[in-house]
């Protein structure tokens, strides 16, 4: 049971959900960048929801299934297809033994999701299969490079088929994935009061992009240079994913799924939970726009988000029992 | 009874974090302050990850299901529960590290010795003489800031750093000491070498140190050094 790479793409690591409740060691919680889509892609197959799924970035690998297989691509949508069959996005794919899965290129977004029934499996570290590059646990896929799958029973519905064979309905995808950019909602952080005047209106007001220096630590974010009233003395702190941090440079810096688990940067923002899986699928030239939330609204709107998660993945399960 | 002027400031940092600080400097009694608060944070609150820093403590929770009101009931019950914290006690782990000091495994001992004027056996037997504590965890698996170390010993970071420290290295950056958990990049002055591991991603325990714990180091020979690292290995 195995998935032989072909080419690595230009960043594939496996993720899951990451590893949470260890930062006390220093190791922070990596996993998927985009988390729904990553539970969206185990759903879709029918795993049971924290497989560890392969995560690409722009431009995706080429793999050889060597058994037959049931696999899901989400998140940014890529030219993907197998044995020269196109493969569409957010549904339920059948690969016969053999078949060659190449993803290409995305038209827009920034990183896509890669299930596989049975889910991929690694040694977990601290319990969770995700790479995470930052604390240098596990690393990207390379050429060559044979990936264990999980054991898994037949979906029922699926019919064994020596082509490949997607299903024929999909997932409505425009709750899981921004066609168009929308504003990325910011808590105010501890040090937002120490930004001078003019910088704290640009924070909201002025546009800003995702800088060539983005990985799955942290993206760099261009545009206006941002001033504090005078230089804040500070000893390192707790830092998160979704922390908007103000390096003496002026350009504020948002964390991300690979946040170091400390800093000393001021913070100037959080970046509401909801947001985060927006702020994944920016790549470097894409506009980012913050408007203010308070901590009351970015709580309802992630419960809102999680109901409506969960609600999709009940409609995808009962799909599976009655496909 | 701790004074109520030391209760800490309490924010929300997300969603799903409330970050407590206890002050604004480095500081050793402040730091135990931090840990003693911790350890009954975790006892207190269950299912909520209690991360410390030099002062500051994060609490991290699942903060779907009952929303902004579980802030405020969290906030509440950890005021509840600091009221009463000793501010220090005896349940920190005590941890020896062996070292061998200078040669291949501390090649900036003499620079060191040359930057605070004083022989090379005199900063090893300054870096042996005192008690650390760790302070907190950061900047890599496993990797412990130190409070404690004799001020004498501080120097300033390498102009040029290294792109790869050995796994262990012993080393000072400025007013700070460390040792290094894995092949990595780095600007402190490598004074030594330890043969333990600082972090196995695959033990049961996998830091060698843990926030709160009092460390010493001990030199050894080279001799010393490689039977320890040959037992490591095996």
């Amino acid at each position: 049971m195995s998935v032989s790479v072909l080419k690595a793409g230009l960043l594939s690591t496996l993720q899951d959900g990451g590893r949470p409740g260890h930062a006390a060691l220093g190791v922070g919680r990596a996993g998927a960048m985009d988390l729904p889509a990553w539970r969206l892609a185990n759903a879709l197959i029918g795993n049971a929801g924290s497989e560890a799924a392969l995560e690409f970035t722009l431009l995706g690998p080429t793999l050889r299934f060597e058994q037959p297989a049931i696999v899901a691509l989400t998140g940014a949508v890529a030219s993907a297809q197998a044995d020269g069959v196109p493969l569409p996005f957010w549904t339920c794919c059948h690969l016969p033994a053999g078949a060659v899965l190449s993803i290409g290129g995305m038209a827009q977004g920034c990183r896509g999701y890669l299930a596989v029934r049975g889910g991929f499996d690694s040694t977990a570290v601290l319990g969770s299969r995700s790479c995470d590059l930052h604390a240098r646990l596990g690393r990207a896929l390379r050429e060559g490079d044979e990936l264990k799958l999980g054991a898994s029973a037949p979906l029922p519905g699926m019919q064994d088929s020596s082509i490949p064979t997607p299903l024929s309905w999909r997932l409505d995808a425009s709750e899981w994935f921004d066609e168009r950019p929308r504003p990325l909602a910011l808590l105010r952080g501890s040090h937002y009061e120490a930004l001078d005047q003019a910088s704290q209106q640009a924070l909201h007001q002025a546009l800003f992009s995702v800088s060539k220096d983005a990985n799955r630590t942290a993206a760099r974010l261009d545009g206006p240079r941002l001033r504090l009233r005078r230089p804040l003395e500070l000893i390192s702190e707790a830092s998160l994913p979704g922390t908007l941090q103000l390096p003496p440079s002026g350009q504020p810096i948002a964390l991300l799924a690979e946040a170091p688990v400390s800093g000393g940067y001021p913070r100037i923002g959080q970046i509401a939970a909801v947001d985060l899986p927006r702020l994944a699928q920016r790549r470097p030239g894409d506009a980012v726009h913050f408007v203010p939330i308070t901590l009351d609204e970015a709580l309802d709107r992630l419960a809102a988000r999680e109901r409506a998660l969960e609600r999709q993945l009940a409609a995808i399960a009962a799909r599976h029992i009655s496909p | 009874m701790q004074p109520t002027d030391a209760a800490p400031s309490i924010e929300a940092l997300a969603e799903g974090a409330l970050l407590l600080r206890f002050g604004q400097v480095i500081d050793a009694a402040l730091n135990a302050r931090v840990h003693a608060a911790a350890r009954r944070l975790r006892q207190a609150l269950p299912g909520v990850e209690c991360t410390a820093a030099y002062a500051s403590l994060l609490l991290r929770f699942d903060p779907c299901g009952r929303g902004a009101q579980r802030h405020r009931e969290l906030e509440l019950r950890v005021r509840e529960a600091l009221l009463d914290i000793a501010p220090e006690d005896d349940a920190a782990r005590r941890v020896e590290i062996p070292v061998h000091y200078g040669g291949d495994s501390g090649p900036d001992l003499a620079e060191v010795a040359a930057l605070t004027g004083l022989s090379a056996d005199e900063v090893v037997s300054r870096h042996c003489a005192v008690e650390y504590r760790v302070a907190m965890l950061g900047f890599a698996p496993g990797f412990a800031y130190l409070l404690g170390m004799d001020t004498t010993l501080a120097v300033p970071r390498r102009a040029d750093p290294r792109q790869r420290v050995p796994a262990g290295s012993v080393a000072i950056g400025g007013a700070q000491t460390g040792v290094y958990p894995d092949e990595l990049p780095g600007g402190w002055q490598l004074i030594g070498r330890t043969p333990l591991p600082l972090f196995e991603a695959q033990a049961a325990e996998p830091a060698l140190l843990r926030p709160g714990d009092r460390v010493r180091f001990r030199a050894i020979d080279e001799a010393h050094y490689r039977a320890l690292a040959q037992r490591a290995r095996a």
